[in-house]
This record gives C-alpha cells, sequence and structure tokens, in this order.
C-alpha cells in the first residue's frame, strides 16, 4: 500500500490507463507534466466513449430521445461543475474551450464595453502568456494602459507595488491564482480586496489552482476565474469562464451564432440569457460530460487531499531536486506557498537536453519556457525544465526524476 | 536516445569548434528559436571566389542545436557559398549521425537556417 495523506495512490494509478503503458521497452512512464496537461482517468474517457456510443445529439434543440439525454447531461455537468467552485448559479458558469479563451471572452466582451482609451490594466510579471496577450490586444486596440506587479527574486508577488500601482485608479487586475513555473500561489483574496476597494474588478487565471486546490469562487473574491479541464483530469477542447452574474449580464455578447440568441431578425439579434448567451455555436458536448466526470473523479478523492498529498510530494521534491549538485530551483522555497511545481535548471546543460535524457528513462518533464517569457526574461533565463506533480505521483516519481538527473550531469560532465 | 548523445555529438557541444566571432566578417547572421532559446551567430569570411576561408559560430542552446553548428562549420570551411546552396537537412542528420523528431530537428536546423539566410537571404531558406 502507498498511503499518503489519506489517499492510495496503487489505486489511483490504476485508474489512469496513460500510466500504465511504457515509453521505451521495458521503461514504464513516470508523468510529471501535469502543469502542461493531466492525464485522464478510465471514467473520463468512459463517459466520452459512453455520450457519442449512445447520447450523441445536438443539445438544447431536437425534442428526441438523444437530444434530451445529451441536453441533460450537458447541463448537469454544468451544475456539477459549478458546485464544485462554490458558484451560487450555474447559469454563472461558462462553457468555453480553455482558459485561454475565457481570458480572451473577458478582455474582449467586458473590455471593449467598459474600457476607454487611458484606462488601466493591472498584470503581473508571472503571468502565462494567456493572461498577458488578450491586454496587448486590448490595449493596441483601444489604447489601455498596462501596469505590471513585479515578482520578487523568490517569486513572490511584490504586494507593495501593487498596492501602489492600485493608486494609478485600474478598472481590472488579472492575475495568475498559481504561477505555473515557479509554483507561487498568490494571496488572490487579498488581491481581491485591495482591487475592489481601488474600484477595480478582478479577473483570475485558475488554470493552476482549480486542478490542485480547493477554490471557491466568492470565498476569492473574484468576479472572473478561467479554468481548463485538460489539465483536471478532463478532456482538451472544453473549459470555463466564471463570472459573477451581475457583470455577465451587463456585458455583450463574444462570439455571435447558433444558441447565444433568443431571436433573430434580419439586421438584428436578441442575446440568449445566461450561460448560453456566451456560448454561441455547437459547443464541446463530450469533452463537456467528460468535463462533470472530472470533477466527479476529484470531488471523490477531495481537493484538500489533493492539496495536501501535493504538498507533501513537493517538499519532498525539493529537498531532493536540491541536492543534485548543479542544480537552481525557482520559485518560493516554502512549499506551503507553492504547489506542486518544481522548475529547475542545471548547470552547463540546456533544459532540452535534460529532458531528452529523463525521457530515456520514462521520466516525462517539460523544457523550455513554459508560455511564460517575461517571467524567464526577469530570471535571465533561456529556459527551465519542470517537473509537475499530481494525485497520481508518488515519492517513487520524484526518486525516479532525481536518480535521472545523476545521469544527466554525468553525461554532461 | 544514447544514439541523440552519442559520444561525437557531446564532444562537439564541449569543445565546439570554430566556436567565436570574426571581426571584421564578410557574412554575419544571427537567428534564435524562442520556443528553446537556441540562439546562434554565423561569421564567415570569403574571397574573392566567394570560398568561405574562415567561418566561425557563437550562440548557446542545447547540445543538438551547438553540435550541429559546430560540425556544420568544420564541414563548410573551403566550399563555396554555392556549396552550401544545396545543403538539406539530410546532410545535417547525416553529420550529426542520428534521427531526430519533428520538435529536436528545429534545433539541428538552426544552424544551417542561419547560414543560408545569411549567405542568401530569407527566401532561400525553405522550412520542411
Amino acid at each position: 500500500m502507498n498511503i499518503n495523506n489519506g489517499i492510495d495512490i496503487d489505486v489511483i494509478k490504476k485508474d489512469f490507463p496513460a500510466l500504465q503503458r511504457e515509453v521505451h521497452p521495458g521503461v514504464p512512464l513516470v508523468y510529471l507534466d501535469t502543469t502542461a496537461t493531466s492525464q485522464k482517468p478510465a471514467a473520463v474517457l468512459d463517459s466520452l466513449n459512453r455520450y457519442y456510443s449512445y447520447h450523441n445529439a445536438n443539445v438544447h434543440r431536437g425534442i428526441h430521445t438523444l437530444a434530451e439525454e445529451a441536453t441533460a447531461a450537458y447541463e448537469n455537468s454544468r451544475k456539477c461543475i459549478a458546485s464544485f467552485i462554490g458558484a451560487t448559479s450555474e447559469k454563472e458558469v461558462i462553457f468555453l474551450r480553455n482558459t485561454t479563451e475565457a481570458i480572451n471572452l473577458v478582455a474582449h466582451a467586458w473590455g471593449r464595453s467598459k474600457l476607454v482609451a487611458g484606462d488601466r490594466v493591472i498584470l503581473s510579471e508571472m503571468e502565462h502568456h494567456s493572461n498577458l496577450v488578450p491586454w496587448h490586444i486590448l490595449s493596441e486596440a483601444l489604447g489601455v494602459e498596462i501596469d505590471v506587479i513585479n515578482v520578487d527574486d523568490e517569486g513572490y508577488l511584490d504586494m507593495d507595488h501593487y498596492v501602489n500601482l492600485l493608486n494609478n485608479g485600474p478598472k481590472l487586475v488579472s492575475v495568475t491564482h498559481m504561477s505555473n513555473v515557479l509554483g507561487t500561489v498568490n494571496p488572490i483574496k487579498t488581491i481581491s480586496t485591495l482591487a475592489h476597494d481601488a474600484g477595480a474588478i478582478v479577473m483570475v487565471d485558475a488554470a493552476q489552482s482549480v486542478p490542485h486546490m480547493k477554490v471557491d469562487v466568492n470565498e476569492i473574491g473574484a468576479d472572473f476565474v478561467a479554468f481548463s479541464a485538460h489539465k483536471m483530469c478532463g478532456p482538451t477542447g472544453i473549459g470555463v469562464l466564471w463570472g459573477r452574474r451581475d457583470i455577465l449580464e451587463d456585458i455583450p455578447p463574444f462570439l455571435g451564432g447558433g444558441d447565444m440568441i433568443k431571436r433573430v431578425y434580419l439586421r438584428s439579434f436578441a442575446p440568449n440569457d445566461l450561460p448560453y448567451k456566451f456560448e454561441a455555436g455547437t459547443p464541446a458536448i463530450g469533452e463537456a460530460i467528460g468535463f462533470g466526470e472530472a470533477v466527479r473523479y476529484l470531488d471523490g478523492i477531495g481537493m484538500d487531499k489533493i492539496w495536501d498529498h501535493e504538498q507533501t510530494l513537493v517538499k519532498y521534491a525539493m529537498e531532493k531536486v536540491n541536492q543534485v549538485p548543479g542544480v537552481t530551483i525557482y520559485g518560493p522555497s516554502n512549499s506551503q506557498y507553492r504547489g506542486g511545481v518544481v522548475a529547475f535548471t542545471l548547470d552547463g546543460v540546456h533544459p532540452h537536453d535534460i529532458a531528452q535524457v529523463l525521457d530515456s528513462d520514462g521520466v516525462a518533464v517539460r523544457a523550455g519556457h513554459h508560455c511564460a517569457m517575461p517571467l524567464h526574461e526577469k530570471y535571465s533565463l533561456m529556459a527551465t525544465a519542470r517537473a509537475s506533480f499530481y494525485i497520481y505521483n508518488d515519492v517513487d516519481d520524484v526518486d525516479a526524476l532525481v536518480d535521472s538527473l545523476d545521469k544527466v550531469r554525468h553525461m554532461f560532465k | 536516445m544514447d544514439d541523440m548523445y552519442r559520444e561525437v555529438i557531446l564532444d562537439h557541444y564541449k569543445n565546439p569548434r570554430h566556436n567565436g566571432e570574426l571581426d571584421p566578417a564578410d557574412i554575419s547572421y544571427q537567428d534564435d528559436n524562442p520556443l528553446c532559446g537556441d540562439m546562434i551567430r554565423i561569421d564567415l569570411r570569403v574571397d574573392k571566389d566567394n570560398k568561405i576561408i574562415e567561418c566561425a559560430f557563437s550562440g548557446h542552446g542545447c547540445a543538438i542545436s551547438q553540435a550541429s553548428a559546430s560540425m556544420l562549420m568544420e564541414d563548410i570551411k573551403g566550399k563555396t557559398l554555392d556549396d552550401i546552396k544545396d545543403y538539406t537537412r539530410d546532410d545535417i542528420l547525416e553529420m550529426l549521425g542520428i534521427e531526430l523528431g519533428p520538435v529536436r530537428l528545429k534545433c539541428a536546423m538552426l544552424s544551417l537556417k542561419v547560414l543560408k539566410v545569411g549567405a542568401y537571404g530569407v527566401q532561400e531558406w525553405v522550412e520542411d
């Protein structure tokens, strides 16, 4: 038995078909790249197969049995996700492709209707490109000004700097809940409170937090929260934007088309009610149903247990990886303020070479700038290697990483 | 993978040939692969017949990108700019002596890209 914080990891591992495979003959997979995308449990894969095999029909139209079943499953999934994040109503849960699309929706629909030239938006130095570029596009289109919260050497947001920036009277603060490189968990509740006091609304990129910890959208005080299914045991191509109902009611639609309308005339339209107002066209129905199944799977284990388990692993990993000569780890040294992510460099070896050698031992890590080029530039890094953890990882996986890193070191000595 | 880091590649990575910059140079060009952070600069000196009499590369990146640049420099010295036109992906892979997937292929091809674009302009570069 491999019990860790009340989770039997051996049992969990068996739920994931990918974790049963070998990546080279005789070399099993050690998957440490969940931050990029998680593996999928059989329950989620089965739900996709079931939907496409037996219930496949378009949603919200059609009176036949399959259409009713598909609509019920799709809407049930929305309810399930709403409850998972503590949303007041499932009408606040909008299905989109992913976190990126969700942020683009806010930048476009909210940004273009609420902002004018000279208005200010606050971002941070640790943002993923998906929480930078939509605002760059908005800035180019409208002349909106962007302020950026500094990140300190340990990988924390400089909160004094943030408070200073709030004096400029921003209309929006859009920050990540957890950095996909440093692992830093930002004090999002404090950030929200300060933003609201300054008259700004708050958008949270929760792509890395919702999969790994209990996130209650009302408790953190945000106005928009975005996350993706594929990083939390669900399928690709489906994600959620949660938004406060009064704000969602108050902004125009993003994409136009079927399902997002109440009535259409030849020269005008009346938008549909929430959440359909923002769901134009046939959605990723099977994927949304699979997302619901993923949430049920995670809920079945318990988000608090998942967080505790990852805390144990990241603490162990930082200690072990740090012992490899020539290694530098980035981000908070106190694991309490960091999720299950360890980005590092090894003297004299490019991260791509690290990842390639690790792969020969079946250890899958990510190498590159992890869609956070400005953050890497800040630390004068071209790239880092990144190991990340989830419910299906254990200390043996960390040991495999460290053993393989020793191999890299000797190879490039 | 053992192939990918065969001794000769690691040797070129650790002890790069023709490493540095030429000043003055007849042709200097650099480019990077922002996805991985590989950067290569190549300087060439050519005689009146466009024969490469001196060449050097500098930059940083993974073992594959740096070793392929080092090997390419050894190979092109004494050849003419016309000869370079005919260089393809297969020539680089033959020098490295390995096979590469689509991601690492970009690392291997960066030096040839810099060389060709430097010598002939970007239209000479057809990525395949």
